[in-house]
């Protein structure tokens, strides 16, 4: 398995708030990482960095044995894309023109789209069940459809890996679900490693190959969601009471609140 | 876009024979045509041609230029601060300017001759927005509130002193009143010439960077995601959209509302993507400008100042396409 993301010794916080405190780990291409831990413990930073968007204070992130910082932003947008927690438009385009505009970093300034071009839109767009869409405005859509454009304009982008910021934390059930499908769709059919921050613990449960639990800007640890899951972790990150089992009906290591 | 070039090029023709001696668009023409080739020089008589050569046209293309040059800064404001109620005096140009020539005003300053006010406009408006600019820039990705708070810090302080100046100016505020409302009587060849050069500028910067435009509009971290410099991208367009807005201002006083109405009724009519968007409101700022200017000039008993015609012509139109829009829904 070839390493992705090399992280050693990062230091890295905004102005004079150090955020993140000597992380070091690395992760493979080609697997499911889910990021999790309390508000405020570094998850948007750490992908921040990752996205080559804030850089290291001390220590370095390798993207492929390179440092993120020597990439050109075009370069990066080729290798990964972003899904944003918050989407806010004040321009009436289009559904289909926000999902070309993933294809920006494809696109030389000045040229037209090609045929290419719009035939990944439209494969996007089917696989997101967005195609009767793709005529309205952005601004006259709901949240959940809303989402769905921005899930496909970051898959448009036809990245190999795909940085998801608590994409779904808004939407109702059936959304979350049809977009993590998709996600772990890209992930086992192409190979396209996925690094999402998520709220929903049994959502990373049931979907991640691995999950990384930050707590106060330090990496508590980084492993398959049967180890990092466990009650006695999840006490002492988010104190509370909580167990973890194998649940037959999801097939999936699930976790249970004490309500 | 066709459509509005010659639109944009008949009101140019007719704009020109309007006035005190009225020409028909033909002869315009002619002595247009005339400059280019001898052979339609013949039987022109030579007064119309100083007229027009002279007099008129200057003050017609420096009206068009200007009204093209406010409705595309307006529109390059509206996509950088993600706002459709920006305008190119978001960030302090008109208060910096206006600052500066009542200071010229009430001072005398007469060292540059009949320069001295533009040219103090034009320092006033830099400064305010180079103030503007440098409060903002702690932050350093020029976040859209970061930069329309520290304009209305600059704007606020800035009132202050034009208040404070025209309280001292006694009965010269009605010069400083006059100016600021703005006038393109009285124009010359070197004030085309100036504003040409500076939209013709911001128009190529605007076409280069017109799909970074659109795609900012998704916000900060998805235009950077994509491959786009978003930080340098708004330096650099606020720069010269604002250099563009304070050669307009030194040139014709502060009219508003051109910035501000023409990229909405464009945005109406062919839709938010600014590679179509920008050229487009500089056509159209330049059809309404130059007819309000020219309707003040030739129509009226009168002459009205331009900024207030402007306002008096574009609201209405404004609160019409505003409101079948609400009732459309779309």
């Amino acid at each position: 398995m070839t390493q992705l993301f090399a992280i050693k010794n990062l230091t890295a916080g905004y102005g004079a708030r150090d955020v993140l405190h000597d992380l070091s780990f690395s992760l493979d291409a080609g697997l499911f990482y889910g990021l999790i831990g309390p508000n405020g413990s570094g998850k948007t930073t750490l992908l921040d960095l990752m996205l080559g968007n804030l850089k290291p204070k001390l220590g370095a992130i390798c993207f492929n044995d390179r440092l993120v910082g020597q990439y050109t932003r075009r370069e990066l947008a080729r290798e990964i894309a972003l899904v944003p927690q918050d989407f806010r438009i004040n321009f009436d385009f289009t559904v289909l023109d926000v999902v070309m505009m993933g294809r920006h970093p494809h696109i030389p300034r000045f040229a037209n789209p090609t045929a290419r071009d719009r035939e990944i839109v439209d494969r996007v767009l089917t696989e997101l069940e967005i195609t009767d869409l793709q005529d309205r405005l952005i601004t006259h859509l709901s949240g959940g459809e809303k989402q769905r454009v921005i899930v496909a304009r970051a898959l448009a982008q036809d990245t190999p890996v795909l940085v998801l910021d608590e994409a779904t934390s808004n939407l109702d059930i059936q959304h979350s679900l049809s977009i993590f499908q998709v996600l772990k769709k890209r992930c086992r059919g192409q190979g396209a490693t996925i690094i999402a921050a998520i709220h929903d613990l049994n959502f990373a449960a049931a979907y991640c190959d691995a999950i990384i639990l930050l707590n106060q800007g330090r990496l508590l640890t980084i492993g398959p969601p049967r180890e990092v899951l466990s009650a006695d972790l999840l006490h002492q990150v988010f104190a509370i009471e909580c167990q973890a089992y194998e649940e037959p009906f999801s097939g999936a290591h699930q976790v249970a609140y004490r309500y | 876009m066709g459509g509005l070039a010659v639109l944009l090029a008949g009101t140019v023709i007719c704009a020109t024979g309007l006035g005190y001696i009225h020409m028909p668009a033909s002869e315009v023409l002619s002595i247009l045509l005339a400059r280019v080739s001898d052979s339609f020089s013949l039987g022109l008589d030579p007064t119309h041609q100083a007229v027009i050569m002279d007099v008129r046209l200057p003050r017609v293309l420096t009206a068009a230029l200007v009204g093209g040059a406010l409705a595309m800064a307006g529109a390059i404001f509206q996509a950088i601060l993600l706002n459709p109620l920006a305008d190119p005096y978001t960030l302090g140009v008109s208060s910096g300017a206006a600052f500066g020539a009542a200071l010229a005003l009430i001072a005398n300053l007469t060292t540059l001759g009949g320069y001295s006010v533009p040219m103090f406009a034009f320092a006033g408006a830099l400064a305010a927005v180079f103030a503007v600019l440098s409060l903002a820039a702690t932050d350093r990705n020029y976040a859209a509130n970061s930069l329309i708070l520290a304009g209305v810090i600059v704007s606020a302080i800035l009132s202050a002193g034009i208040g404070f100046i025209k309280y001292l100016a006694d009965e010269q505020v009605s010069v400083i009143i006059f100016w600021l409302m703005g006038s393109f009587a009285a124009r010359t060849w070197s004030n085309v010439a100036l504003v040409l050069v500076a939209t013709v500028i911001t128009l190529l910067a605007a076409l280069y960077y017109g799909r970074d435009l659109n795609i900012m509009s998704l916000g900060l971290r998805s235009s950077d995601s994509l491959g786009v410099d978003t930080a340098r991208t708004r330096k650099v367009l606020l720069v010269i959209a604002s250099l563009v807005t304070a050669v307009s201002v030194s040139v014709s006083g502060i009219i508003g509302f051109i910035g501000l109405i023409i990229p909405h009724l464009m945005r109406f009519i062919i839709g938010p993507d600014n590679r179509k968007l920008i050229p487009a409101s500089c056509l159209a700022g330049a059809c309404l400008l130059l007819a309000a200017d020219t309707i003040s000039r030739a129509v009226l008993p009168r002459e009205v100042p331009i900024g207030v015609l402007t306002a008096l012509i574009g609201g209405p139109f404004f609160c019409l396409i505003f409101k079948q829009k609400q009732l459309g829904g779309r």
